[in-house]
């Protein structure tokens, strides 16, 4: 009974950390068709806000619930000010500039902090169930993904701004003629879709530790589950996450975690061959 | 108020397609603009609207010259847009596309929506379908009641009779009569429905291979004789 809830925890924590490392690239993607190569120096970029503004003596939480997503944010709007928004409805182009750019950050970040991993230690400690051992941070990571998830579904249902989102996504011309600025749309959203890489990454830094290069150990999965999910921002994360995560966290049970990634790699390929258009682009079709 | 086109060039890429067109709207007329498929009116349109890129000439709205603006500045300096095909948001229900009507509204919506929807009383049976989910005619209704959200002084109508049932045809005139009193509007049409044209205009220009040709009478569009000659439009 104890071996199934510490099982069933690290599934809900694989879907949680799946979905969190997505939902960013996902709001980009899914807003604006822009294919961010850059995704996973956004997560890295979050890990090291929040791990510098540890450093100069500032609450953990603060760091990663607020510093982080505010300085990437930033940033994100800062790229498409100045990068993006040269390039849109040019996805070779769009997808060029951000390798580049990916590579630029990695370069920029290994000269100011080094070559090497820098980490904070998982905050909380860990908690008894039965014999065995889990820790709370993965249960906080995972209700934050919960409330995160909620949060966003609330803000484009409900609210004046995720009206307009969803109707310039839908068509942006039109949204003009409304008398909304498309531009000014897309680098809200833009900051938007990065803030959140930037929350992902610092509430994973504690997990995995940072590094410069640490985006690439994301960007495949962050890619798949956003590719598996299709069109439908929300519902595709959770679905994707929650098959993914699970599938992983099945796999590496059985297996070994790299047995466990490349399982869900798998997966991921007999999905898209099945449901080119995600599972959104077959099923919830009008789901946000 | 106030529309001033003039010698205005347009292309789509290196094919032109606008080779001049010069007209004016005074304040609180209903200009017609006839023309075949294909003869420029939807880019006409669009290039008011700030969707094609102009070439050459220019447009001045009252006092300013608008001719390089984007299309949600000219929306909010008063032009309102029903386009050709309507181009309702599929996956909004009727009332958020009325919702993305009122984009250029500060404040609550609610009010807003409801006077509009005084006009409309088809639509207020429909506000929670998709906007994916109507007929042909509720989706035009919808595409006007949606662009009348925005408060607008200058309404540009492409084809609004194009694929509609008779019945609703009429009931867009009557709504389009009322409006034009009620609202003080100021409206560019452009139609190949001559019933309709000539049923709502003050003043019918002609609109061929990129430029106006002439102007005629409302009154003169019921002679089929001359009807044949000026355009080549079959009744
Ligand atoms: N997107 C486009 N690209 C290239 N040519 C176009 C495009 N849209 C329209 N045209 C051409 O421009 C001309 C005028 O079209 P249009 O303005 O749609 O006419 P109308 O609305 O009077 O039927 C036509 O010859 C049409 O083929
Ligand atoms: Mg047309």
């Amino acid at each position: 009974m104890d071996l199934v809830l510490v099982l069933v925890i690290q599934v809900l924590f694989a879907m949680a950390s799946l979905a969190l490392i997505s939902v960013g690239l996902a709001v980009i993607f899914g807003m604006m068709r822009v294919i961010n190569l850059a995704h996973g120096e956004f997560l890295m970029l979050g890990g090291y806000s929040a791990i510098f503004a540890t450093q100069h003596g500032i609450n953990l939480w603060i760091s990663m619930l607020v510093v982080a997503p505010v300085v990437v944010g930033a940033i994100g709007v800062l790229v498409e000010r100045t990068l993006i928004r040269f390039l849109y409805g040019r996805m070779i182009d769009t997808m060029l500039a951000t390798w580049g750019l990916s590579l630029f950050l990695i370069g920029l970040i290994t000269g100011i902090f080094g070559n090497t991993t820098v980490g904070i230690s998982a905050p909380l400690g860990g908690m008894a169930i039965g014999n065995y051992r889990t820790s709370i941070y993965s249960l906080v990571v995972i209700a934050i993904t919960v409330v995160l998830l909620v949060a966003m579904y609330l803000v484009l249902r409900y609210t004046r701004l995720g009206l307009f989102a969803r109707g310039t996504m839908q068509n942006p011309d039109m949204a003009a003629a409304l008398g909304l600025s498309p531009p000014r749309v897309y680098a809200v959203t833009f900051g938007i879709g990065a803030a959140l890489s930037g929350l992902a990454g610092a509430l994973i830094a504690p997990i995995s530790g940072v590094f410069p290069t640490i985006g690439i150990a994301y960007i495949a999965k962050a890619f798949i589950t956003v590719i598996g999910g299709g069109a439908a921002i929300l519902s595709g994360t959770v679905t994707a996450s929650a098959l993914f995560g699970a599938i992983q966290e099945v796999g590496t049970y059985f297996t070994t975690p790299v047995f466990g990634v490349v399982i869900t790699l798998a997966a991921a390929i007999v999905l898209i061959r099945l449901l080119p258009q995600g599972i959104t682009g077959r099923f919830l079709k009008r789901w946000l | 108020m106030m529309l001033k086109v003039r010698d205005l060039h347009a292309a789509y890429g290196r094919i032109p397609v606008l080779y001049g067109v010069t007209f004016s709207v005074a304040e609180g007329q209903f200009v017609g603009v006839l023309g075949h498929n294909g003869m420029g009116k939807t880019s006409l349109l669009r290039a008011l609207m700030g969707f094609l890129p102009v070439a050459g000439g220019t447009v001045v709205l009252d006092q300013a010259d608008i001719t390089d603006w984007p299309a949600y500045r000219r929306s909010r300096a008063g032009i309102g847009y029903v386009p050709q095909g309507r181009d309702i948001f599929p996956n909004l229900s009727v009332l958020d596309n009325l919702r993305m009507g009122c984009a250029k509204v500060d404040g609550n919506d609610a009010p807003v929506i409801d006077s509009v929807l005084e006009d409309f009383p088809r639509l207020k049976r429909l506000l929670d379908r998709l906007g994916g989910a109507l007929s042909g005619g509720e989706q035009q209704l919808l595409a006007i009641a949606r662009c009348l959200c925005g408060k607008p002084d200058l309404l540009l109508l492409d084809e609004p009779t194009e694929g509609i049932q008779p019945s609703i045809i009429d009931e867009i005139i009557e709504l389009l009569e009322r409006l034009k009193q009620s609202r003080r509007l100021t409206v560019v049409l452009v139609e190949q429905n001559l019933d309709f044209i000539a049923a709502l205009s003050d003043r019918i220009l002609l609109i061929q291979k990129g430029r106006i040709t002439r102007e005629v009478s409302p009154g003169s569009l019921k002679d089929p004789d001359l009807v044949g000659e000026f355009v080549g439009v079959e009744r």
